[in-house]
């Protein structure tokens, strides 16, 4: 007869799971509201969702239960909430970007909030917990939702792209699926914590399967941080995405993943394992420099956007790689600041979506970088904007990710990780040399046409706005790096990295 | 008053984002207007300074990122204050003698920003608030030469922004490096200049550290072989832009080895004496020769200027005083002199759209006026006693002629192959019969173009009899500097000579 389990709902921590619950709780009210009542206005929608992602948002910060919850499954550690506090924040910001002056097809269907919120979820269970089960249900929630938003654009690229992702994306699941399977094989457990426990009692032994845990691991992460040899999905995927989710998939998915590299790395980064340390140097730096030189040649913006996200997808692997709690600092303080400069560049584009290709019929981009040619003379503030969040992604004091770029170079320098700190300072020589060729065309070239209208054919006062506000942070960093990175730090700190 | 270099630094900017509203006829008057201001108002700054006090002045200190110990800390001291009143009064005098028309506004605008910076690496005593200033000075001149250059303009604009941010790049890993080693001595985060200037670090640490800042440096001032981006840059260049790049950006590098190289890596600044004035020596010698081969006016004086940063460098690494203060005062006059220079070819390039000295000829007998300010210019371009450009190149081959002789004779030929080359310039342009009819009814120059120049020439010729209330000051704070470098010092080379240049110092 099986015995019967009992346990101590006391014990169970349920309010761990109330962030999570509220996200998803809202993706069914949305589903519900939309059973009772058609017709409804996008923007009811939006400001739905954005109340639950609020609502959300308020009780991660709120929470004060203990780290362990749910049968020891979730871990609400200070990484977790601060990585909750970034996603939120960055959804909220995100999702006011479906109010834009002309019609787009996934937005007059209410299920696009709800499988957004549900991807949300998911996010927040992959970087809420060490249980390598939990963390592939996270990733495969918020995969799947993310692959029919992309859908959803419904244009012939939008449905190349899904599928593009969405066949790469099953083959990372299935490596991390097998990745697990062989941690557990190895330790006979699929938590992180006592995987370490049993990796480190046995010293590391033995070695082909733990290289091979690594590998997989390390193939299948790859495939959502977009680390070079499997970033291949990137600007297609993008390209096909419309520039609003393409903003969004360069920021929140990645910081998830983010999350998933440190706590499994740092298991090897903090034990000093040399081969793990080098097969990280080698995949972050090739990442961030091929890519970077992979952007040079591009002539459509958003591709050349694509490219130079993954570079500092590199340079926040690189992070991981020196695994001090200044470099974990750096990683969040770093997407932190790229996300907002990101964010204004992506809006950039969305606002000046048009249909057709009536300008640059033979290019068939949506967004050559011809299209900015004389923008100055045409929109000089949106043009000023636009050069600003790009000489803030080449990392240009004082803008805001100069100050990332600053202390993540700090912190590998900190660790003497010389070489990889000047390998990050030619690359970012690089890099100003992309960002640079828009702002040439922006201000230096004359207009091709006269008319303003095409910058500015999608924008909407919630889009300009959200310009104004990533401008603004963009701009003003210096102010609040400070306490900003205080915050980081003690969350960093509190999680005992 | 407590906050003037802050009002100095921010009120340029603020101005500038005022200029946005203001009708585009009157931008040109509301230009002169602040940039007079600000020109007055760092006048203030040299009445308030005390001269007989060689340290920092006027220190302003508000942190800003604390636990990183980034500061936003302001002081001037002889070395700076001058530089700081070069860069107000060479932008307003490019101001006003400012001709472009189309988009003026957006090219005032810019100048204001760019003074800005300028200001603020001159004004800055931490090291990441230096950086700051120092990258965000190549937008605005990017923009400038990128928007109102010649045919070639973008392609010089990005090679101007390529060459300085790559640079600057590697400077800062050696600043990052530096913060480390202080940080592990003191056990504290300080981006402070003075911080720096007191901590003592192992030699091996302090060549690497020379290295990264050197490569900033070197391409700012541009030293050969990173000089290539210069030519490009000045040939296309507006007029306004050339004369600011000559007179106050460049002179940014320079400042730079003075303020950094020296004071902070004293031991590896003597162990590259010798590779840095054989650098120095190929610039001086080397791009005077190229200087001489040009058709182009503009090409010669951009030239020459490379070759006269290469005696400003020489007379900084003689580490004495009679060197640095020398080539502190060299840069002021190449400021002044170079500006002026740039200026007379713009003059005569609105007025006849080329810059080929083999369309001219004879201009003396039609632009009497322009020829005898050219002239004046020349001559204290070549350092002509009795002119501004004598005294700094005199004091600072004096002070390298204490470390090596024979390469103070090779430089000593940057005048004798600068005459060479002025000359031919001004023989071929302004001597002889007009050969060519376009040039016979050339109108002199304007009213507005004397007001630009007048100031310039009375300067030329006023510091150069009497270059002492500007000398005193910075051989102060020079004095200071080698003292503290001499305490500094952990081989014995350097010990020893720089016991040896503050000794001498002393008897005079």
């Amino acid at each position: 007869m099986i015995e019967p389990i009992s346990f101590d709902l006391e014990a169970l921590n349920l309010p761990s799971l109330i962030p999570m619950s509220i996200t998803v709780i809202g993706a069914l009210t949305i589903i519900i509201i939309d059973l009772i009542t058609k017709n409804l206005s996008k923007s009811f929608y939006v400001m739905v969702s954005l109340l639950f992602i609020l609502l959300s948002l308020g009780s991660v910060i709120a929470y004060n239960g203990g780290e362990r919850g749910f049968f020891d499954v979730m871990l609400i550690d200070g990484i977790a909430t601060l990585t909750q506090i970034i996603i939120l924040t960055a959804s909220a910001l995100f999702i006011p970007l479906a109010l834009s002056s002309k019609r787009f097809h996934e937005f007059s269907f209410p299920e696009f909030f709800a499988l957004f919120l549900f991807m949300i979820a998911g996010f927040q269970f992959m970087v809420a917990s060490d249980n390598l089960i939990l963390i592939f249900i996270g990733l495969e929630t918020s995969s799947l939702a993310l692959y029919a938003l992309i859908a959803m654009h419904n244009r012939e690229k939008s449905f190349e792209a899904a599928v593009k992702y969405f066949t790469m994306g099953a083959l990372a699941s299935g490596f991390y699926a097998f990745g697990s399977l062989v941690l557990y094989a190895l330790t006979g457990s699929v938590e992180l914590h006592k995987i370490e426990q049993v990796l480190i009692a046995r010293d590391f032994e033995p070695i082909w399967g733990v290289f091979l845990a690594v590998v997989f691991m390390l193939a299948a992460l790859g495939f959502k941080l977009s680390m070079v040899p499997f970033q291949t999905w990137v600007p297609d995927v993008y390209e096909g995405a419309s520039a609003a989710l393409a903003g969004y998939m360069s920021v929140v998915p990645k910081i998830a993943a983010f999350v998933v590299a440190l706590r499994f790395f740092d298991i090897f980064v903090s034990a000093e394992i040399v081969w793990v340390q080098n097969i990280l140097w080698v995949v972050a730096v090739v990442t961030m420099t091929a890519t970077n030189i992979m952007a040079l040649v591009q002539e459509s913006v958003k591709r050349m956007l694509a490219y130079s996200s993954i570079s500092h997808a590199g340079f926040a692997m690189a992070a991981i790689l020196i695994g001090t709690t200044e470099a974990y600092s750096a990683l969040f303080f770093y997407w932190v600041l790229f996300t907002f400069a990101n964010l204004g560049a992506f809006t950039m584009l969305w606002v000046s979506r048009h249909k057709g290709n009536e300008f640059w019929g033979d290019t068939g981009y949506d967004h050559p970088y011809e299209k900015f040619s004389g923008m100055v003379k045409i929109m000089p503030i949106g043009a000023v904007l636009m050069a600003m969040f790009m000489f803030s992604l080449a990392g240009l004091p004082p803008f805001s990710l100069f100050w990332g770029k600053l202390y993540i170079m700090s912190a590998a320098v900190n660790s003497e990780f010389y070489v990889l700190a000047i390998i990050m300072a030619i690359n970012s020589a690089i890099s100003v040399y992309y960002y640079l060729k828009l702002v040439v065309y922006m201000f230096l070239r004359e207009p091709t046409q006269q008319d303003g209208t095409i910058y500015m054919k999608n924008a909407s006062t919630a889009l300009k706005s959200i310009i104004g506000f990533a401008g603004f942070l963009t701009f003003l960093a210096i102010f609040f790096v400070g306490p900003l990175l205080e915050v980081i730090t003690n969350y960093v700190k509190a999680s005992g990295f | 008053m407590d906050s003037l270099l802050t009002l100095l630094i921010f009120f340029p900017a603020l101005a500038g984002l005022l200029g946005f509203f203001i009708d585009k006829g009157a931008i040109r008057a509301y230009g002169i207007a602040v940039t007079a201001i600000v020109f007055f108002l760092s006048l203030f700054l040299w009445l308030g300074f005390d001269n007989s006090n060689p340290g920092y002045q006027f220190l302003e200190h508000v942190p800003i990122i604390s636990q990183f110990g980034i500061n936003y800390s302001l002081g001037v001291d002889g070395i700076s204050l001058f530089l700081i009143v070069l860069s107000t009064f060479m932008t307003m005098i490019a101001i006003i003698g400012l001709t472009i028309k189309d988009n003026i506004k957006n090219l005032i605008i810019s100048v204001l920003f760019l003074e800005m910076t300028m200001i603020g690496v001159f004004a800055s005593l931490d090291v990441i608030l230096f950086y700051i200033f120092w990258e965000i000075s190549l937008i605005p001149m990017f923009y400038i030469i990128g928007a109102w250059g010649a045919k070639l303009r973008i392609y010089a604009a990005v090679k101007f922004f390529l060459y300085t941010f790559a640079g600057s790049l590697f400077m800062l890993v050696g600043i990052l490096y530096f913060a480390y080693l202080n940080q592990q001595a003191t056990g504290v985060w300080s981006f402070s200049i003075a911080d720096w200037q007191a901590l003592r670090i192992p030699f091996e640490a302090q060549l690497w550290i020379f290295g990264a800042f050197f490569l900033g440096f070197a391409v700012k001032v541009p030293m050969f072989p990173f000089h290539t981006w210069l030519p490009y840059a000045h040939g296309q260049a507006p007029t306004i832009g050339s004369v600011l790049l000559a007179a106050v950006l460049l002179k940014m590098g320079t400042y730079g080895f003075v303020r950094f190289s020296l004071p902070m890596v004293p031991d590896a600044s003597v162990y590259f004496i010798v590779p840095i004035a054989i650098l120095s020596l190929i610039m001086i010698v080397y791009t005077a020769m190229i200087a001489y081969a040009q058709e182009d006016m503009k090409q010669v004086i951009a030239y020459s200027s490379i070759s006269h940063m290469g005696v400003i460098i020489l007379g900084t690494f003689a580490m004495n005083s009679e060197g640095i203060t020398g080539s502190i005062f060299l840069m002021i006059s190449h400021g002044i002199v170079s500006g002026a220079l740039f200026m007379l070819v713009g003059v005569i390039y609105d007025r006849r759209k080329t810059k080929m000295m083999s369309e001219y000829g004879g201009l003396a007998s039609s632009m009497p006026r322009f020829a005898t300010v050219y002239g004046i210019m020349l001559m204290a371009s070549v350092g002509l006693p009795l002119t501004i450009g004598f005294v700094g190149e005199f004091l600072a081959l004096l002070g390298f002629y204490k470390i090596s002789p024979v390469m103070t004779a090779i430089a000593g030929s940057t005048i004798i192959l600068g005459a060479v080359y002025m000359l031919t310039l001004y023989k071929r342009s302004f001597f002889g019969e007009i050969t060519n009819e376009k040039n016979r009814n050339l109108p002199d120059l304007t009213k507005q173009e004397i007001t630009a120049l007048a100031p310039l020439v009375f300067l030329v010729i006023a510091l150069g009899v009497y270059p002492k209330p500007i000398l005193d000051p910075i051989d102060n704070s020079v004095k200071h500097m080698l003292q503290n470098m001499e305490q500094k010092a952990v081989t014995q080379d350097a010990k020893d000579l720089l016991k040896k240049a503050t000794t001498i110092g002393e008897e005079k």
